[in-house]
């Protein structure tokens, strides 16, 4: 979803440009006291987690693999304004240094990914809080809808904005529905991601959780708490999302395989493209940069671009039938399940 | 533990040159106007927008970037590319029959514009990394009065991006090793998995890194990363790539707004 330069137009741009200055200057104030108590380093390493997160491939089956966009669990992990600053950190260093959304788009992407983005995914997922119990797993199946929701927020915020200020004449309902479509489905893998995330947090730190610091931590009678391993959770709720989103992917017209089906052919792109190579440091050999470059590649094959060329094919039908699919098997998750890890 | 700053070496090209040399702050000025000039540029306005590309491509080789490497690194534009080849068939306006498809001809110059402006922007973006190593760049936002709280964060995350990387793809190997997380059953859980127990980790380390710069007597104020300001001179130098687009573009309007 990184808007590259030349797609809105100059006025659009500086006008988002001004509303996300405001935007952050709004959530530099709101965060203060928590940076103030924190210090600078825990937003800039979650910050770092985050950026380094949306280069882990996840396998979402049939041989494709997502990766996480990262509003929504930004903000239920470590608060909307400070997710904000967070995500905005983020798209400052893709569009600095990996070319990665267009640097007059930087505003647009600004309020379309940490704004919009975070702020949606926090407040649906507080809202679906409300309505379940009051335990600290509840943010669980809460942030995973929260993901869900935000991914289409952004997109629809972005198309707004080039209705306003696009540089081509697309029929706007067209557009409209095409990326509402799309979204709706790469939303349910966020969503399936955010959620496996969350769970593994929850097993271990729920202590750490923002959205989760009020609630209670689960206290089930007899069971230690549990130290690494927490997944086996996870997989009864995130297959079946899993499923659902590959058959739509599919159906859609199987494109997005040809994006990351092999995390070692992105490593080979990304060694292809010289982030691999360039270091001289003995340390450098290793893994790190490897996996650096792969946020420049894999980032936009899966985000933004292919999501608008798909987004074409997909209708909106198919969208909001994954939609149903995800609410119905979310129901299905929210209820308690054995947890068959020690 | 060495190589931590090693992968934002890796965007760095480190070669001697005039753009090299010139203080970050002049450099993010200069591209930010650069590419702002060539949005500007009407749509179909191609020798423009080609003299414009001209320019910043010569400012790469002023750079001595590898032009192999310059190539490989605009691969970050190639999905979008495909977006762009789309915009003839969805736009509005009237049709032109090439071949066996009807396409819009409004969205074929703006398809074509917007890919180009897109490719520009790119290339301005990997001249700026290729030549501004991670700190000075942010010395030079600091330069450019960035809220100093976001500059602080920028530069833990920039710090801690590699290792925290690194620790992920760790964590991969392990996991294969031991024969987990392809596509299949467990996949999923394995991998979220490791990044969650990664995210407690990363808080983990977060908050020693607070313990430990409080230890050092942090008062909320981290000390100024920059060193001395640009020099007139270097703002004009690091000013003439986005002044010569500019040029470019009034001539080219000069020139086709009479008729």
């Amino acid at each position: 979803m990184h808007v590259p330069d030349g797609f809105l137009d100059v006025p659009t741009s500086i006008a988002t440009g001004a509303i996300a200055v405001g935007a952050v200057g709004v959530a530099l104030r709101r965060a203060e006291r928590e940076i103030a108590e924190t210090g600078p380093a825990l937003p800039g390493l979650t910050a770092a987690f985050v950026f380094a997160a949306q280069m882990v491939n996840f396998p979402v089956g049939a041989g494709t693999s997502g990766h996480l966009l990262g509003g929504a669990l930004a903000a239920v992990l470590v608060g909307p304004w400070t997710g904000m600053l967070v995500l905005t950190a983020v798209l400052l260093v893709q569009g600095l240094l990996f070319a990665d959304g267009g640097l007059t788009a930087l505003g647009t992407n600004v309020v379309n990914m940490a704004v919009v983005g975070v702020l949606v995914g926090y407040l649906v997922a507080r809202l679906v809080l409300r309505w379940l119990p009051r335990r600290a797993r509840s943010v669980v199946p809460a942030g995973a809808i929260g993901a869900f929701v935000s991914v289409p927020a952004a997109a629809m915020s972005f198309t707004v904005l080039y209705a306003i200020g696009g540089a081509v004449d697309i029929p706007l309902p067209r557009l409209a529905g095409a990326m509402l479509g799309w979204h709706l489905v790469i939303g349910v893998g966020e969503a399936a991601i955010t959620a496996a995330v969350l769970s593994a947090v929850v097993a271990t730190r729920p202590d750490l959780i923002y959205l989760a610091r009020h609630l209670p931590a689960e206290a089930r009678a007899g069971e230690p708490a549990v130290a690494p391993g927490p997944t086996v959770k996870v997989r009864t709720g995130a297959r079946p999302l899993a499923i659902g989103s590959v058959v739509t992917l599919v159906v859609a017209g199987g494109l997005s395989l040809f994006a990351s089906a092999d995390p070692d052919g992105l490593e080979y792109v990304g060694e292809a493209m010289g982030f691999g190579t360039a270091a001289r440091d003995s340390a450098a050999a290793t893994s790190p940069l490897a996996d650096y470059a792969l946020s420049g590649v894999a980032d936009p094959w899966l985000s933004g671009s292919a999501a608008g060329v798909i987004g074409v094919l997909v209708t909106v039908a198919l969208g909001l039938a994954a939609a149903a699919l995800v609410v119905r098997l979310r129901g299905r998750r929210v209820r308690p399940e054995p947890s068959g890890v020690g | 533990m060495p190589g931590h700053d090693a992968p934002t070496d890796g965007l760095l090209v480190v070669v001697d040159s005039p753009v090299h040399r010139l203080p970050a702050q002049t450099k993010v000025v200069a591209v930010v106007a650069v590419v702002a000039v060539v949005v500007l540029t009407p749509r179909g306005a191609w020798w423009v927008l080609a003299a414009q590309g001209a320019l910043v491509a010569l400012t790469a080789t002023v750079a001595r970037l590898p032009v192999r490497l310059v190539l490989r690194r605009l691969l970050v534009e190639a999905p979008f590319v495909v977006f762009a080849v789309l915009m003839p068939f969805v736009a509005e306006g009237p049709r032109v029959q090439v071949g066996p498809f009807s396409l819009s001809h409004a969205g074929l110059i703006g398809g074509g514009t917007v890919l180009v402006k897109a490719t520009i922007g790119v290339l301005a973006a990997v001249v700026l990394a290729a030549t501004t190593g991670p700190r000075e760049l942010l010395a030079g936002l600091e330069r450019l009065r960035l809220p100093a709280v976001l500059v602080a964060i920028l530069s833990f995350m920039l710090r801690y991006v590699g290792v925290i990387a690194d620790e992920l793809h760790r964590v991969r190997v392990a996991r294969e090793a031991r024969g987990g997380g392809q596509g299949d059953r467990a996949g999923l859980a394995a991998v979220a998995g490791g990044v969650g127990t990664r995210f407690v980790r990363t808080y983990e380390r977060g908050e020693r890194v607070q313990q430990a710069m409080l230890a050092r007597g942090y008062t909320g104020r981290m000390p100024a990363l920059g060193r001395g300001g640009a020099t007139t001179a270097q703002w004009a130098l690091a000013l003439v790539l986005p002044t010569a687009a500019l040029m470019v573009l009034l001539v080219g309007l000069a020139m086709t707004v009479p008729r």
